[in-house]
């Protein structure tokens, strides 16, 4: 069971809001000083299933990024974990690429890596929350697309895919391969060990660039964005929150259960 | 392209809200573009919801019948949406960010070849620039990111739940009920359905819910809970959570509230031991009355909050669940 999983760097999406800083004109996100980008937390995710698809079944891992020379730290990340393989697509034409460039370039890059039964994708990458790669990844390749990914087995050349619905569950059996978007329900990716650290440092990653990959780079890049960002901004909060500081919980809890029935609200 | 299509969703048999609230903001598209609004409804036996959805203020009601249509099947639904739009050719397709919206948009955007745009809170067309202005909200929602489309159609866009008001029958207006034929050759869905599992809450539904107390990563643990169950069960709330006790297995998932759960809007939310994370507020911030409990005064959720209690659940709770008896006992 071969599998490919795209991974990408982020802005570490669990800073502090008073962190998050804007280039308003620019329409950038200031990286916060001191607190490094790390990988998607979805992609971590979908790293951990192939994982647990490997234990079970072996097979290698390779891992897909696209990025510059820092976005190697999340294919090692990965490779820590206990993938096998890492990939970098880099070239100055990818920069600035909108979601269906970037599934474009992955897409080739997939074909070029040939041998796989799997392709994962987190369900989202949490800086600009788009949602759409994978599923544009599986109608590119025409495979099979299960989104918002929980659990997978194999089962008889088959896979039994768990997915996510608002109020409950879904089970498809899918043939392979296949594409999947994986959801944090999946639950917590495991730490890297520390023989995963050691080999990741030696591991030697590869590097793609366009024309390794056979991606016409004028079909790349900010110019072939099908939209257009107009304004990046923090939204102005307009509440306020009246505190109620008692010494004893007993009184707080007395106000606020005298100011609800005041309110009507009970 | 011409037009708004709307693709609707059925709720227990009956049109979601998040459908009426795309139908409002198909009408103010529809205004501003002068062109029909299609109103699309898949399923089986769709008469009685193809009237309801007559007098909610479309051109057009769509209706595409078939066996297994009204089976939840994202690859099938695609492909149904699909061939509708090859035939009726929309400039704009709305969805909800909803279980359907969420898969079936992307896929829809690679096979027509448009744009997409997913979980917005905000549209606009702009007539002089023929551009189509979608506000989403990015970084988790720490920040608001407005997109222009032009070219790539159909411009494919979700709508986050609660961001609109819904729109309202007028029963003196009724729109046309057009059934509109799709062949699917079932040999082309490659993924089978095993089976769909409803978790039967026990409760209130979280969306229907005119109160909801919820506890975050503060609670500490599935002990701590028990004193969040007993407060709701004195409100008669629903219960929620945030992604910690998801993720730690305390409580269900399919309580979860916010960006990738559900987006609420009750009259009163009480979050206790939640530091406001905006991937959270993002599914209740439509809440009417927010009342904080956390023992940092510092906690982001103060912000967002009406009212706000500075101290640990622990003590707060058990003093709220008492003073409210007293309060309903008079």
């Amino acid at each position: 069971m071969n599998t490919i999983v795209c991974v990408k760097q982020i802005p570490d999406p669990e800073i502090p809001a008073s962190k998050f800083r804007l280039d308003a004109e620019g329409k950038k996100v200031i990286p916060p000083e001191g607190i490094p980008p790390v990988i998607n937390p979805y992609d971590e995710q979908a790293v951990e299933l192939a994982l647990r698809l490997k234990d079970k079944h072996g097979g290698k891992i390779t891992t897909l990024t696209i990025g510059d020379d820092s976005s190697i730290k999340a294919i090692k990340h990965a490779v820590a974990m206990g993938a096998d393989e890492g990939i970098l697509c880099k070239d100055k034409a990818f920069e600035d690429s909108d979601s269906f460039s970037i599934a474009n370039i992955l897409s080739q890059a997939i074909q070029k890596i040939k041998n796989y039964d799997l392709v994962l994708c987190g369900r989202q990458a949490a800086d600009w929350d788009e949602g759409l790669v994978g599923s544009i990844v599986a109608e590119n390749l025409n495979l099979p697309l299960v989104t918002l990914v929980e659990s997978v087995d194999l089962v008889e050349n088959r896979l039994q895919v768990k997915r996510v619905i608002l109020d409950g569950s879904q089970v498809f059996s899918v043939p392979l391969p296949a594409v999947l978007t994986v959801s944090h329900e999946a639950g917590q990716p495991r730490l890297p060990s520390g023989w995963g650290i050691i080999s990741a440092s030696k591991k030697e990653i590869a590097v793609w660039d366009a024309n390794a990959i056979g991606v016409e780079p004028s079909q790349t890049g900010a110019g072939k964005s099908r939209k257009k960002l107009m304004q990046l901004f923090i939204p102005q909060k307009e509440k306020k929150c009246e505190k109620i500081e008692e010494e004893k919980p007993e009184e707080a809890a007395g106000k606020l259960a005298l100011k609800l029935r005041e309110a009507g609200i009970i | 392209m011409k037009g708004v299509l709307i693709c609707g969703e059925l709720k227990k048999e009956e049109i979601s809200s998040i459908s009426k609230e795309l139908i409002s903001t198909g009408q103010k598209l529809q205004s501003d573009l002068d062109q029909s609004l299609d109103y699309l409804l898949i399923g089986e036996n769709l008469r009685e919801r193809a009237d309801e959805a007559a007098i909610l203020g479309v051109d057009r009601v769509l209706t595409v019948e078939g066996p297994e249509f009204s089976e939840f099947h994202p690859e099938r639904l695609a492909r149904i949406i699909s061939a509708v739009c090859q035939q009726i050719e929309p400039l704009i397709i709305l969805l909800g960010q909803t279980d359907l919206g969420r898969d079936v948009a992307p896929r829809l955007a690679a096979m027509l070849g448009g744009s997409a745009c997913l979980d917005c809170i905000d549209l606009a067309y702009d007539q002089k620039g023929s551009t189509l202005i979608q506000t989403k909200p990015v970084y988790g929602g720490n920040a608001l990111a407005e997109w222009a489309v032009a070219s790539h159609r159909p411009y494919i866009v979700t709508m986050r739940p609660r961001s609109k008001k819904p729109a309202e029958p007028d029963p003196s207006n009724r729109a046309e009920i057009i059934p509109i034929p799709v062949e699917i050759d079932e040999t082309q869905i490659r993924n089978q359905l095993v089976k769909t599992v409803h978790e039967e809450d026990k409760g209130i539904r979280l969306e229907e819910a005119k109160i909801i107390v919820a506890g975050g990563g503060g609670i500490g643990g599935s002990k701590g809970f028990d004193l969040v169950r007993r407060l709701a069960q004195v409100l008669g709330a629903a219960v929620g959570i945030t992604r910690v006790p998801a993720d730690e297995n305390w409580m269900p998932k399919s309580l979860e509230i916010g960006q990738t759960g559900h987006i609420v809007g009750p009259d009163l939310y009480v979050a206790v031991g939640i530091s406001g994370a905006p991937q959270h507020l993002a599914g209740c911030s439509g809440s009417k009355v927010l009342i904080a409990i956390n023992k940092d005064p510092q906690a982001r959720i103060f912000e967002e909050a009406d009212f706000g209690i500075v101290g640990d659940y622990r003590d707060i709770l058990p003093a709220l669940i008492e003073k409210l008896k007293d309060l309903s006992a008079t």
